[in-house]
């Protein structure tokens, strides 16, 4: 398997797939995939960060301090960001992906937020 | 096809490809821009759950137990975590399943010179592998479900119970819908043999079903360990 694991992973956006008549069109679609051991890695970081949520949840005396909250909000987004990245490829993919990704998903979590101010869930002090 | 021969390739590629003037699939395209509409359709479902967490006037609660006179009977917290966490594992298997999945088709073309390649090459052994992923998350589902009305907590009972169903509910349907996308592609595997040319579909229903896995995570944590 060792040869697979370094070749990279140009499946059907590479330019010698199209061949020479369709290489302009291909080369911006062009992006190289994670190999197997990435994504070894990937499944094995994913399940590390769910175990360490999933323990710091039977941690009662964790649970009552102020860090429960954001670190399951920091661990979750952390997979969040890996799955997407690798994959579903975002990281190797043409921009414009990101954009339709992340301009809805930015949307979607800034609403979120404004919601949960608006209905008293979350609150910001001013002053003493 | 083009009147002109230089614009062909942007139409169609090689492969069936249908590249916009941007050189990218357009229907990959259509599939971000899909998954961007859904990323606010969850949004949505997952506000009006955090919205509505801790406004339920009567049992059973999420992380709390019950007792009366709020509920009838004294009542353990919902939340079965040991179940759901097994089923997160199971859901984050599928992701690697099917990435295992689309590389074997992209790849089909490669020699394989171990066992190791072909059981890495068979897109079939993965495909089915990420149904069967799939259905067992499913199955783990309908347990939840099914205990959850047993223990008295139906969609009507509480806001508790309204949200946690339509928010898990949808989650649910895109999970099956993906299963059932899978399913025909695994038949069509059989029926000709997915080859890199069919790369392209088998990476579409991919992004769907690792944006169906990336909203689990969010739900995992948002509805079930945040207390």
């Amino acid at each position: 398997m060792a040869h697979n694991d370094s070749a990279p992973r140009g499946g059907h956006g590479t330019q010698q797939d199209h061949g020479a008549a369709g290489g302009h069109a291909a080369a911006h679609d062009a992006h190289a995939h994670p190999t197997w051991k990435q994504y070894r890695w990937v499944a094995l970081i994913l399940t590390l960060i769910t175990v360490v949520e999933v323990w710091i949840y039977y941690i009662p005396s964790f649970v009552a301090t102020k860090l429960f909250v954001p670190s399951l909000l920091i661990m979750s987004a952390v997979k969040f960001a890996i799955v997407v990245l690798f994959y579903m490829h975002l990281k190797y993919d043409a921009r414009l992906f990101r954009a339709l990704f992340t301009g809805p998903l930015i949307i979607a979590v800034v609403t979120l937020i404004s919601l949960l101010f608006l209905f008293g869930h979350l609150a910001v002090r001013l002053g003493s | 096809m083009s009147a002109s021969p230089a614009l062909d390739h942007i139409e169609a590629g090689p492969h069936g490809h249908h590249y916009t003037t941007t050189g990218l699939d357009s229907r990959k395209i259509a599939v971000w821009a899909f998954i961007g509409s859904e990323c606010m359709l969850f949004a949505s479902l997952i506000s009006t759950y955090l919205i509505y967490k801790g406004r339920s006037v009567v049992g059973p609660f999420p992380h709390e137990p019950c007792s009366p006179p709020v509920c009838a009977t004294a009542l353990k917290p919902i939340l079965n975590i040991p179940v759901t966490s097994a089923s997160t594992f199971v859901l984050l298997m599928s992701s690697l399943a099917m990435v295992l999945a689309l590389a074997a088709v992209e790849n089909r073309n490669l020699p394989k010179y171990t066992l190791g390649d072909r059981i890495l090459g068979s897109s079939k052994l993965w495909l089915w592998m990420t149904c069967i992923l799939g259905a067992t998350f499913l199955g783990f589902q309908s347990y939840e479900f099914t205990s959850f009305v047993h223990e008295g907590l139906s969609i009507r009972t509480n806001l508790f119970g309204s949200s946690f169903f339509t928010l898990t509910g949808f989650h649910g349907a895109h999970v099956t819908v993906g299963v059932i996308w899978l399913g025909t592609l695994l038949a069509i595997d059989y029926k000709r043999g997915l080859e890199p040319g069919d790369a392209i579909n088998v990476d579409i229903a991919a992004l769907y079903w690792h944006f169906v896995d990336v909203v689990w995570i969010a739900i995992f944590t948002l509805v079930y360990l945040i207390k």
